[in-house]
């Protein structure tokens, strides 16, 4: 039977069970537009295609499909250039659909052309640009396959306007080869075996996840074998939920802004257990100083992860769950009463926490945050102190809970974010732990939230600063706080109630919890703009280029 | 450092090469010389490329190569018992005075006189990067007006 581009596009995305698209139309895109127009896909129009992306990359984190987000040619494509790259660092399955002129017109500088898939080259895991729309299906296919598959990651596929409009014969293909792509799944069993002896004998062990083991879905492994020999854990932020933050066991997030116990447990181990982290520097600190008495076991599905930051003894490339099942049977508890004892009195002397007193700060903030919703909901935060507090202060029990830009940090990502793990999970309560810097560089999305009736709640954590800079700046530029006061603020009550969200200020630590309470009432999206405490900072802290150990701050 | 030859398999379609180019930008890593075209198989190319790169670097770049999904397979033949050639054309300032010397080098490396004006001669010469650097390194005397490189093309010895 012929079908156009569009239609074998429209088919081919629900053959793969997409059942949502986030974005904006455009003249390039149109006959797939029309095509949709029928279909039972729900399109999400979102107020820039920035959002759709960061949408896509929510509900992808969220529910462990693959998010779709589509744009028009030229400045509809450029602008997922950030949401893409974001998804690329954290390992996010993404297709993104973009319209490109007729290929008659393609480098002839046509109107609102760009060449994007040699833009997003070096920021997709893979991109296609379909020439002929015999090859459409087989594209498609390949697409989903790539991205969801192996390390996953954004795949980009350009569709010219001719292509979307010409007529073939369709088939759908059930399977397809890619010569250059086979992931490997299964870890080395010589590898397995060693991994299994050094844990076995070692005396200060600590087991460190990472996104990888959220993505692998293997947090049970991880916790059956935290629990089968009793090891510590610490988590990279995106991390965070892979193993229960409640779990005795659990040291804390490491790095930058980790917990002291984690930091020193680190520095001082003798074998660290690596499974699904790339040893990033917000994480590792100064490299040539990261765990000097530690070998390495490090299980990874993307080889180039492997030796790239740190010196590896054990490498075992596969995927964490595959290689956990192999390794869990194998490994013997080791004598480490002495190590714990150590944990202990760490965890004990150096708990996370902050001032008890009147002020509105923004870890009690999110600690209320946490309580109110029995730690059941998902977070998206944005970039910068909103973060980390978001980090240190709730506690995630469960993978896929937590939503963050951690590789690129790119602030604005997680209110969109929110609004897609909003549409792939409407059971659930969703939270945006948002600052008033970020939340300004998505603040449009307002309109998609409200308009699809999303009970996002939007937590701002208020400081009139671009508060992480700032804090950078009382600490290391003598308090010269250039270019970050935002006093300048609008109101965000008044903006939320003006998109037709609610809105709530907070101004006082007594109001927090009515104020939190009433949005959970509220079945729409709320807005709570809580004026915290201006120069709070983020503490404990390594500064950048220091050694896990060469804390700041954060003492009881 | 070490100069280090890599033979790269890929999918023979347009982009690939810039995949390729951006993957060594994108990293600060630098080519010293790339040769690609089609196989014995149309839908295949196979690239030649020459880096200088410590073993850490090197190790990063195969793995990155390798996670390109047009790339089919790369191998770092250095080591291994291979066969290499340059193509390499000399334009030489040959006044009448000096031509019979510039033809007898030529005939000495096995090159050929592929074209000939009244000031100069243009001399095509193949063979393996020593055998290249030893007769540029003869012809300089006489002035090169210019010189034109394929870059490196190696394939492994028997099999």
């Amino acid at each position: 039977m012929k079908k156009s581009g569009a239609e074998i596009l429209v088919e081919c995305l629900l053959r793969e069970g997409v059942d949502t698209i986030f974005g904006i139309p455009g003249g390039a895109i149109l006959p797939v537009c029309d095509v949709l127009y029928d279909s039972p896909i729900k399109f999400i129009l979102t107020g820039h295609e920035q959002g759709a992306a960061h949408a896509a990359d929510g509900y992808a984190r969220s529910t462990g499909k693959v998010g779709v987000c589509m744009a028009t040619s030229g400045p509809g494509a450029t602008n997922l250039v950030t949401g893409l790259a974001t998804a690329y660092m954290d390992s996010v399955p993404i297709v993104a659909i973009t319209g490109q002129v007729p290929t008659s017109m393609i480098g002839n500088d046509a109107f609102q052309e760009a060449p994007i898939t040699e833009v997003t080259k070096t920021i997709t895991k893979h991109n296609f640009l379909v020439k002929d729309v015999r090859e459409l299906a087989e594209t498609i296919k390949s697409a989903f396959y790539i991205a969801s598959t192996g390390r996953p990651g954004p795949v980009l596929i350009d569709l010219p306007k001719d292509v979307q409009i010409k007529e073939t014969d369709f088939k759908y293909p059930e399977r397809i080869e890619l010569k250059g792509y086979k992931p490997v799944y299964k870890g080395h069993p010589k590898q397995i075996e060693k991994a299994a002896q050094l844990i076995s004998s070692s005396s200060r062990p600590v087991i460190f996840i990472g996104g990888g083991v959220i993505i692998s879905g293997c947090h049970e492994e991880v916790k059956e074998l935290a629990e089968k020999v009793n090891l510590p854990v610490t988590s990279t932020l995106l991390g965070l939920g892979g193993f229960p933050g409640n779990h005795p066991n659990f040291l804390g997030m490491l790095g930058m802004h980790g917990t002291r116990t984690a930091n020193y447990a680190i520095m001082e181990s003798d074998l660290i257990i690596a499974i699904g982290v790339r040893f990033d520097d917000r994480a590792t600190g100064k490299l040539e100083n990261f765990a000097p008495h530690a070998k390495i076991i490090h299980i990874d599905i993307d080889p180039t992860s492997i030796q790239k930051n740190v010196k590896v003894d054990v490498p075992i490339v596969g995927d964490a769950k595959e290689v956990l099942k192999e390794l869990i049977p194998k490994v013997k508890p080791p004598k480490i009463d002495e190590w714990w004892e150590k944990i202990k009195k760490w965890k004990e002397k150096y708990p996370l926490t902050y001032p008890d007193d009147d002020l509105l700060r923004p870890q009690y903030v999110v600690e209320k945050i946490y309580e109110l919703t029995n730690g059941e909901a998902i977070i998206a935060t944005e970039v910068g102190q909103n973060q980390m507090w978001a980090a240190q202060f709730y506690i995630f029990t469960k993978p896929r809970t937590l939503l963050t830009s951690g590789g690129l940090g790119t602030m604005g990502y997680g209110f969109p974010a929110a609004i897609g793990a909003q549409v792939g999970c409407p059971e659930k309560i969703v939270f945006d732990i948002a600052g008033d810097g970020s939340f300004q560089m998505n603040i449009q999305e307002l309109v998609t939230a409200v308009s699809y009736n999303l009970p996002v709640k939007v937590a701002i954590l208020n400081n009139r600063y671009l508060g992480m800079v700032r804090q950078w700046q009382e600490l290391f530029y003598d308090r010269r706080y250039a270019m970050v006061d935002l006093a300048r603020n609008p109101d965000f009550v008044k903006i939320a109630e003006a998109y037709g969200a609610l809105g709530i200020r907070v101004e006082k630590k007594e109001e927090v919890i009515p104020a939190l309470k009433k949005a959970l009432e509220t079945p729409k999206c709320v807005v709570i703009d809580f004026r915290i405490n201006r120069e709070e900072n983020v503490f404990p802290m390594v500064p950048a280029g220091e050694s896990l150990t060469q804390m700041i701050g954060g003492m009881a | 450092m070490m100069k280090r030859v890599l033979s790269v398999l890929v999918e023979n379609r347009f982009g690939v090469l810039s995949r390729i180019a951006a993957l060594f930008a994108a990293r600060g890593f630098n080519i010293e010389s790339l040769a690609v075209a089609e196989t014995e198989d149309p839908t295949l190319s196979r690239m030649t490329i020459v880096v200088t790169a410590n073993e850490r670097v090197l190790e990063q770049v195969m793995k990155q190569l390798r996670r390109l999904i047009d790339v089919i397979k790369v191998e770092d033949i250095t080591e291994k018992p291979h066969v290499d050639r340059e193509l390499v054309l000399v334009k030489v300032n040959a006044p009448p005075s000096k031509r019979g010397e510039i033809v007898e080098l030529t005939e000495i490396f096995r090159g050929k006189i592929v074209d000939v004006s009244p000031q100069s001669l243009t001399i095509e010469i193949t063979g393996a990067e020593e055998k290249i650097k030893g007769f540029i390194s003869l012809i300089k005397s006489y002035g090169i007006k210019e010189i034109i490189r394929t870059g490196k093309i190696a394939i492994p010895r028997g099999g």
